[in-house]
C-alpha cells in the first residue's frame, strides 16, 4: 500500500467510525436521550466577574430549579425553563452576598426570581447545542445565548456543561463597573433526570 | 544642609497647600456620607470609589508638599513671633503635613487588607496596586479606625490652624495669613518695604 492510499484508508476508517468517538461521552442518539428532564439539584451554577488589575469575584447560587425537554425529530424546538433565587447568592464573602442581594444588584427582596425560557435550539456538534433564549432579571428581559456541551449519560441522568456571557448592564445590574467587568461568564454544570 | 531661606511661599506651594486642603475637606466630608448605615449601597460603593480616588491624589499632593518642605526653600516665621510662637507654629505645620501623607496611607491600607479585595482604580484610571499586606478582616477593621481617627483629629488640627491664622490677620495684623494667599494679597506695607532697584 502506497502512502497515500494508507492516508486515505486512515480518513475513511475515522469517518465511518460513529460520531460519538469524537466526543468526550458517549454521545447517545436524540430519539434515545429524548424526553423530559428535571434539573437536579446537584447541578452547580457558578458565575465570575473580573475585576480590573486580575482577580474578580466568583459565586454561585444554590436555589435553583428548572425541566428540559429533548425533542428528537425536531432538536430546535426543544425547551428549556430555568428559575433561579439570587438571594442564595454566594461568593465567600458575606458583605458581597450582602451587596450583591441589595438594590445596587438583585434586589432580591423585590425581584424573587432570575429566569430563563428558551426560545430555540441549534446544533452546533455531535454533543453540542447552543440555546437562545429570553433572560428576565430585576425586571428587564433580554435575549441572551448559552452553549451548552454533553458531559455525561446514563440513560436515566443527563449533564451538560453549559457556558455564557451576560452583559449586566442589560438589567440594571452595571454597578461597579468598570472596576468590575460589564460581563459576567457563567460556566454551569446542569444534570437532567427524567421525569 | 544649610537651605537658603525666604521671606515667603512660592506659587507652588501655595498651590499645593490649597489644592490639598480642599481636598483633605471635601475627603472627611465624603468619608462621613459615605460610612453612614442607611446609606444606598450603590451610591456607597461609587462614594468610596471616588473617595479612594481622590485620596491618592491628596496622597500624591502632600507627599510631594512634604518633600518640598524638607529640601526646597525654607520660609522664615513672619517678624514678632515670640520662641514659643515659633516653635508652636513649626510642629503644627510639620504635623499637617505629616498627617496628610499618614492618613491616606492608613486610608490606602484598609484597601490592602480587605479581604474583598476591591481595586483602587483611580478615576478609572489608574489600578494603583494594593500595598503587600496580609489580608484579614481583623487588619482592615484596624486599619480603618486609625484612618478615621487620625482623619478626624487632622480636622481638629485644620480648625487650630485656620483659628491661628485668622487671629494672625485679624487680631495680630501680620502676613501669616496674606502670605499663605499670594502676592496679590499682600498688605502695602510690605510693598513699600521692598528696597528701590
Amino acid at each position: 500500500m502506497t502512502r497515500k492510499t494508507a492516508v486515505i484508508a486512515a480518513m475513511l476508517l475515522t469517518m465511518s467510525l460513529p460520531q460519538a468517538s469524537f466526543s468526550a461521552v458517549d454521545v447517545p442518539s436524540l430519539a434515545e436521550a429524548a424526553g423530559r428532564y428535571a434539573i437536579t439539584p446537584g447541578s452547580r451554577i457558578a458565575f465570575a466577574v473580573d475585576q480590573v488589575g486580575g482577580g474578580g469575584i466568583k459565586g454561585k447560587f444554590g436555589k435553583f430549579s428548572g425541566t428540559f425537554n429533548l425533542k428528537a425529530g425536531d432538536l430546535a424546538h426543544s425547551m428549556v425553563n430555568f428559575d433561579l433565587k439570587p438571594e442564595s447568592v454566594s461568593t465567600g464573602q458575606d458583605r458581597i452576598d450582602a451587596f450583591l442581594r441589595s438594590g445596587a444588584v438583585f434586589d432580591s427582596s423585590r425581584f424573587e426570581t432570575i429566569s430563563f425560557r428558551s426560545e430555540r435550539v441549534e446544533q452546533t456538534g455531535p454533543d453540542s447545542a447552543r440555546i437562545t433564549g429570553t433572560l428576565t432579571a430585576k425586571g428587564h428581559s433580554s435575549s441572551e445565548i448559552f452553549d451548552v456541551k454533553l458531559t455525561s449519560w446514563n440513560g436515566r441522568k443527563i449533564g451538560f456543561k453549559v457556558s455564557g456571557k451576560i452583559y449586566r448592564s442589560r438589567y440594571a445590574m452595571d454597578v461597579g463597573t468598570p472596576i468590575y467587568s460589564n460581563v459576567v461568564q457563567f460556566d454551569m454544570v446542569i444534570e437532567g433526570e427524567r421525569s | 544642609m544649610p537651605r537658603r531661606s525666604a521671606g515667603g511661599y512660592d506659587l507652588v506651594a501655595i498651590a499645593l497647600h490649597w489644592t490639598i486642603a480642599v481636598l483633605i475637606l471635601g475627603l472627611l466630608v465624603l468619608g462621613f456620607i459615605m460610612t453612614r448605615r442607611s446609606i444606598d449601597p450603590a451610591l456607597q460603593f461609587s462614594l468610596f470609589q471616588w473617595h479612594k480616588s481622590f485620596g491618592m491624589l491628596a496622597l500624591l499632593m502632600a507627599a510631594v508638599r512634604l518633600v518640598r518642605s524638607l529640601t526646597a526653600v525654607r520660609v522664615k516665621p513672619v517678624e514678632g513671633l515670640s520662641a514659643l510662637e515659633r516653635r508652636t507654629a513649626h510642629a503644627m505645620h510639620y504635623l499637617l503635613l505629616t498627617l496628610a501623607v499618614v492618613v491616606p496611607v492608613a486610608g490606602w491600607m484598609i484597601a490592602s487588607a480587605s479581604p474583598l479585595e476591591i481595586p483602587t482604580f483611580a478615576f478609572n484610571l489608574v489600578v494603583i496596586p494594593h500595598l503587600p499586606v496580609p489580608k484579614s478582616e481583623a487588619a482592615e477593621m484596624w486599619w480603618t479606625t486609625v484612618h478615621a481617627v487620625l482623619a478626624y483629629s487632622t480636622l481638629a488640627l485644620v480648625f487650630l490652624h485656620s483659628a491661628a491664622a485668622l487671629y494672625h490677620h485679624y487680631v495680630r495684623h501680620d502676613d501669616v495669613l496674606t502670605r499663605m494667599l499670594g502676592s496679590r494679597y499682600r498688605t502695602v506695607k510690605t510693598s513699600i518695604e521692598e528696597p528701590e532697584p
